[in-house]
């Protein structure tokens, strides 16, 4: 008996669509996120992770709309993001139904956002994400959707959000981004070895033997993936079935 | 059947409230005093850190009646903190006092593992549950929480173990209460709230 590593679907919404880009561009449409959240419920998804990638503030409360419409359909955690700048925007989506809330850019610009998050929502709601590309001999710490450096080592970054209040590193690799050659299992090493909170590895996944090396080598707590579920490559049930058969300790619904 | 939702300002509660609705049951949310002498059924969930739930207990004086309605027989659920507090005390906020419904002190997981402990996770049955009937030993609950009841003092029904083992499911006649998130936990969570809702009606 122990804790099991759990796979997150992840939406990245703009308005009332999910999207899904290639290393952070050429979004297309990859369906309804009421739709796919009830589905991922059902597959035995651990939990859903559900992102305002829109470029416009305007659609924000498009977003807490979508928020509670997804809300209503799970029966497992429901972590929100993507443009959450102040405390007051994170109450908004704690609100409209989130367990969790997901700080990137904002948190890098003005870091008593995390302490703020954590001590009004507690450390187990707050998911500082990362979005980490490789350097010379270190992992820069990438914002605005993974368009311009914050010439911040990535592993200082995420050891100085824990100690802010972060209970969780939501972590992207944006070299293996949209690309499903695999995750960044040197990365994920590198990071979740060296912190004392959970962590989630996102970018790359295809296969899935792409997940049992994250868990094995990379050391991640969780796995993050989107358009390989959203199209149907890798359904969620058939993926937690191989991950059990190769040993990896995983949720199988009944 | 209707539940009266204990709503101290934080915490979970629409997904409580959700979960309650999919199992036919009204919820009604108070932070008033007034209304529990005369409840059917009470929830106290709760997330975050203790000490915002021990001080909204204490300033909005809801705790003389609450442990005076858990007293009275009042079937009783808490989820999270919601059994934390039933304790004495807690390693999180040292200089404040549980509900003292239960002898011992609630205390920090060892740091030897990832904390939080988050995620999904089993649980080892210790005794015969009325909130685990029904339930396959193997199914797993969602967790969320840095703290726990460590001193077991034999009234855990159910216990989990991350670094340390600890209390998952406590109950004694009338209060029942779960450390992790049965509004959260999928099936098996529907079928703990179901089983208190059975136990309460």
């Amino acid at each position: 008996m122990s804790l099991a590593h759990r796979i997150i679907p992840c939406l990245d919404t703009d308005g009332e669509r999910v999207v899904k880009g290639v290393n952070f561009l050429a979004l297309r449409d990859a369906g309804d996120p009421v739709a796919l959240a009830a589905q991922y419920n059902a597959e035995g998804a651990d939990e859903l992770v559900v992102l305002d990638i829109a470029a416009s503030r305007d659609r924000r409360p498009t977003f807490l709309q979508t928020i509670r419409r997804v809300a209503a359909e799970l029966t497992i955690p429901l972590t929100a993001g993507g443009g959450i700048r102040t405390l007051e925007d994170a109450r908004a989506v704690v609100r409209a139904g989130a367990d969790k809330i997901t700080v990137n850019t904002a948190a890098v610009e003005r870091h008593e956002l995390i302490s703020q998050l954590s001590r009004e929502f507690g450390a187990q709601a707050v998911v500082l994400a990362i979005d980490a590309k490789r350097a010379d001999d270190y992992w820069d710490v990438m914002v605005r959707g993974g368009r311009e450096s914050a010439h911040l080592d990535a592993l200082v970054w995420a050891q100085r959000g824990v100690a802010l209040g972060a209970g969780e590193i939501l972590l992207t690799s944006v070299d293996r981004d949209g690309t499903q050659i695999g995750f960044d299992i040197a990365l994920t090493a590198a990071i979740s070895t060296q912190v004392s909170v959970p962590v989630i590895a996102s970018g790359g996944a295809k296969t899935p033997q792409h997940f049992v090396d994250i868990f094995e080598q990379g050391a991640a707590d969780a796995a993050l993936a989107a358009s390989i579920f959203h199209d149907g490559i890798q359904p969620v049930r058939a993926l937690k079935e191989f991950l059990s058969a190769r040993g990896v300790e995983v949720r199988l619904p009944c | 059947m209707k539940v009266t939702i204990l709503d101290y300002g934080a915490g979970n509660v629409p997904s409580v409230e959700r979960a309650l609705q999919r199992l036919g049951a009204d919820s009604l949310r108070t932070s008033s005093p007034g209304s529990f002498s005369n409840a059917e059924a009470l929830l106290l969930p709760g997330v975050g850190h203790i000490a915002a739930l021990v001080r909204a207990l204490d300033e909005q004086h809801l705790r003389a009646p609450l442990v005076d309605a858990v007293h009275r027989g009042i079937p009783f659920l808490g989820i999270c903190l919601g059994l934390q507090v039933l304790f004495e005390s807690s390693e999180e906020a040292p200089h404040l006092h549980g509900l003292n419904l239960f002898p011992g002190r609630i205390s920090a997981l060892p740091s030897n593992v990832k904390l939080p402990h988050m995620g999904w996770n089993q649980v080892a049955v210790q005794r015969e549950s009325q909130l685990l009937a029904g339930i396959s030993p193997s199914a797993y609950f969602y967790f969320a929480h840095s703290y726990g009841a460590l001193d077991l003092n034999g009234h855990a029904s159910a216990t989990s173990t991350h670094g340390a083992e600890f209390a998952a499911v406590v109950e004694q006649k009338n209060i029942f209460a779960v450390q992790f998130h049965p509004e959260k936990s999928g099936d098996p969570g529907a079928r703990i709230l179901q089983n208190f809702l059975r136990l309460a009606a």
